[in-house]
């Protein structure tokens, strides 16, 4: 199987769809004469042309509501928010008008778009280039969110966000973008939305996260395993709405729990999870449940040193986990 | 006069690794602040990195075709001016987080004051085995007895003499006893050590991974080519003046080998762990090598190619590789390979299948040699073909029919037959 990058992923992923099924097109910032800000559609105008790729004005709202109205007429768009930063302009479409159609149409209407932006920080990015904003639009029923972790997944759930009938909100890591690569069969495959993934069996801690924290998690379970420390590592991948089975069946695998993410951490996604925890797992829980996660400031710095102390490590992570296993 | 880094530049927001394709500096050089010191390539630009300080360079930490992440070490620089502002950079931060320990370990610590406390886990596993947790001993922060010390009371079945054995279990790392079997190779005085580059790293990762995935079956046929070669005489002059390129032996065995496979698609297939995939296209790779290097780009679609197109996308390649120019997707996509063994003299070998096709075609040399036919010897130009085959794949049978195929297309070749 040949080894690509998380960022080849999104383009085979886009490319493929394009070709299967000619309602996928492609709007956005820059997504066509220019290939993308970081390449993601390059490509994509050679091939399909200024038709099926729409360089956009800077204007995020209008590339919502643009993408809103063709779904609604039966087209599949795959918008891009050039960073998900600047996403706000484009939540009032997102919310009031996505995400509810289907329900205030009684069934008649639906919008079955994506929307993909980069987010996440450790790129020297500063405060408009490094936001997660998951947790804002997270508890939107109606939406679907979907962060992938490894190339294979990024390209399985791509097709299966845009095949999907329903706007799917698709937020991949720019650090990831080129950072992670990873073995992508050639061939057509989806994932299923909504459903988390064992990243790794273990017996004595178990470890929640998603994104790139996950290979902060399997650096860090490497370590610890030459301690005898065995760690169980769940990647969420979808992570509204979550996969509430498989985070209490990890849960209850070792009974101590470690939720992490890249995000501020009060009102995070991995609260939800640490409740759904709380809810179901109390006879099983061996510890606390531990939250590790960004501070509570407004933005990730720009300055090195600070940006090293808000972004999430494997170093941070191995000392929580190993604190967590000596409890 | 101080000695400082140069590390690898982040050079674009998403880049987070850079490949240093040619050094411009060597220890001893000096340099002004600013100078390039070296060419880097990502898959998203390429670049020059500019020289922090004036100084000499004292020692290069890095391999031409090395790949760097970003703010690793390259090179070392013994600078002109005073070192003042470079320090303060990053050993700060390491600093603080050692001293601050996170509040939330408090709260664990003093667990273990006076009377034990017991979680919900432990607390209904011991009701549930019916355990008195006061026999059980805690190998938790405190001595706090976790789930797994309930766990492991309970399937050592209670009673036993647990405590000595609890603690040590889990920190004991077990010595590998595989490493101190085979002793690596070392060199010698007066031995030259020669180091690894980029391509011959790729190279031998993948003939590994070939060779240890993949089951090789051999099979080789004898082609008579007496007809290719008289076909070819003929072209060969007038073709390079009208065309400007050779049209080689090479162009019609690779001809040959799409058309049969066209007819045998089951060659043109790759191993996928739980199923095979056939493949529509038919994209050969052909091996060009270079000094020590060996790439094998691809003719893509080579089944709707005449002989003149195959010779014009081997001229174009072989050409592009000399020059380094090939790019990724003149190397992708590849079904099946072939190989000119011939060209180095070759008359028989055994290929290493380009995992993960299933089959590679070695074409050796074509000899002059005496062979009975038609009631009497004559001199013929004869070659053999060898194929490896993948034999989760295939099997002997479809792999003989196939290489039957090949012959008979060779053979068949007539002198007035077009390569057009």
């Amino acid at each position: 199987m040949p080894v690509i990058s998380y960022i080849q992923a999104v383009t085979q992923g886009l490319k493929e769809e394009m070709r299967r099924d000619n309602k996928v097109f492609v709007l956005g910032e820059d997504v066509g004469v220019r290939g993308g800000v970081f390449r993601a559609t390059d490509g994509l105008y050679e091939e399909f042309g200024e038709n099926r790729v729409l360089d956009t004005p800077l204007a995020e709202s209008a590339i919502a509501g643009v993408g809103i109205g063709a779904a609604m007429y039966g087209m599949r768009p795959v918008a891009e928010m050039q960073f998900a930063d600047f996403i706000m302009p484009a939540v009032n479409q997102i919310i009031s008008e996505a995400a509810k159609v289907r329900y205030r149409s009684n069934n008649d209407w639906s919008v079955p778009m994506t929307i993909r932006a980069p987010y996440g920080g450790g790129v020297h990015g500063a405060l408009y280039h490094s936001q997660s904003v998951e947790a804002l639009f997270a508890g939107t029923p109606g939406l679907k969110i979907v962060m992938p972790s490894t190339p294979y997944d990024v390209k399985g759930l791509l097709k299966a966000s845009i095949r999907s009938n329903d706007p799917v909100l698709f937020f991949e890591h720019k650090r990831a973008y080129r950072l992670i690569k990873g073995e992508v069969p050639e061939e057509d495959y989806t994932l299923p939305i909504g459903e988390a993934d064992v990243k790794r069996e273990g017996s004595d801690i178990t470890v929640i996260t998603y994104g790139l924290c996950v290979h902060f998690a399997l650096q860090a379970a490497e370590k610890l395993e030459k301690d005898g420390i065995d760690v169980h590592i769940l990647d969420l991948r979808t992570i509204y709405p979550l996969d509430k089975e498989s985070v209490i069946q990890a849960a209850k695998k070792t009974g101590k729990v470690l939720l992490i993410s890249e995000d501020n951490k009060e009102g995070g996604i991995i609260s939800e999870v640490s409740a759904i925890i709380s809810e179901n797992c109390l006879f099983d829980l061996d510890s606390p449940i531990e939250r590790l996660a960004g501070p509570d400031v407004p933005a990730m710095p720009y300055a090195p040193s600070m940006e090293k102390h808000f972004m999430m490590n494997p170093d941070k992570v191995e000392k929580a986990m190993r604190n967590l296993a000596e409890f | 006069m101080a000695i400082e880094k140069i590390n690898m530049p982040q050079l674009g927001e998403s880049v987070t690794e850079g490949t240093i394709s040619t050094w411009l500096v060597k220890p001893g050089d000096k340099v002004e602040k600013y100078d390039p010191i070296a060419e880097v390539m990502t898959d998203k630009v390429n670049a020059e990195v500019p020289s922090s300080f004036t100084g000499t360079i004292t020692e290069l930490q890095a391999e031409e075709g090395d790949t760097i992440s970003v703010g690793e070490l390259i090179c070392y620089i013994e600078t002109t001016q005073g070192s003042d502002q470079s320090e303060a950079e990053d050993d700060i931060p390491e600093d603080k987080e050692k001293t601050e320990t996170p509040p939330e370990n408090k709260q664990k610590e003093e667990a273990s004051g006076t009377k034990p406390r017991f979680s919900p886990a432990v607390v209904s596993l011991a009701s549930k085995y019916d355990i008195d947790l006061k026999d059980v001993t805690g190998t938790g922060s405190g001595g706090r007895i976790t789930r797994k010390d309930v766990e492991k009371f309970h399937s050592e079945g209670k009673g036993a003499d647990v405590k000595e054995e609890s603690k040590p279990s889990k920190v004991t790392a077990e010595p590998s006893p595989q490493k101190e079997s085979a002793p690596s190779p070392s060199a010698n005085t007066g031995d030259k050590e020669i180091p690894l580059s980029g391509v011959r790293k790729a190279i031998a990762s993948n003939m590994v991974t070939s060779t240890t995935e993949i089951p090789h079956a051999w099979m080789m046929v004898e082609v008579d080519v007496t007809n290719l070669v008289k076909l070819r005489e003929k072209h060969k002059e007038s073709f390079k003046k009208e065309e400007g390129y050779s049209l080689t032996y090479f162009a019609f065995f690779v001809k040959a080998v799409a058309q049969a496979l066209r007819e045998y698609p089951e060659l043109n297939s790759q191993w996928a762990g739980d199923k095979i995939i056939q493949k529509k296209d038919i994209n050969l790779n052909i091996a060009v090598a270079k000094e020590n290097e060996l790439f094998v780009p691809v003719i893509k679609q080579a089944d709707e190619k005449s002989v003149k197109g195959i010779a014009r996308s081997i001229s174009d390649l072989a050409s592009k590789a000399r020059q380094g120019k090939l790019t990724s997707e003149d190397m992708q996509g590849g079904t099946f390979t072939v190989n000119n063994t011939g060209s180095f003299g070759s008359v028989q070998s055994m290929g290493v299948i380009n995992h993960p096709q299933s089959a590679i075609l070695q074409v050796e040399s074509i000899v002059k040699r005496p062979v009975y036919m038609d009631g009497m010897f004559g001199a013929r130009d004869m070659v053999n073909l060898c194929l490896s085959l993948d034999h989760r794949v295939l099997d002997g049978l479809i792999a003989g029919n196939f290489l039957q195929k090949v012959k008979e297309n060779l053979e068949s070749l007539r002198l007035d037959d077009s390569i057009y």
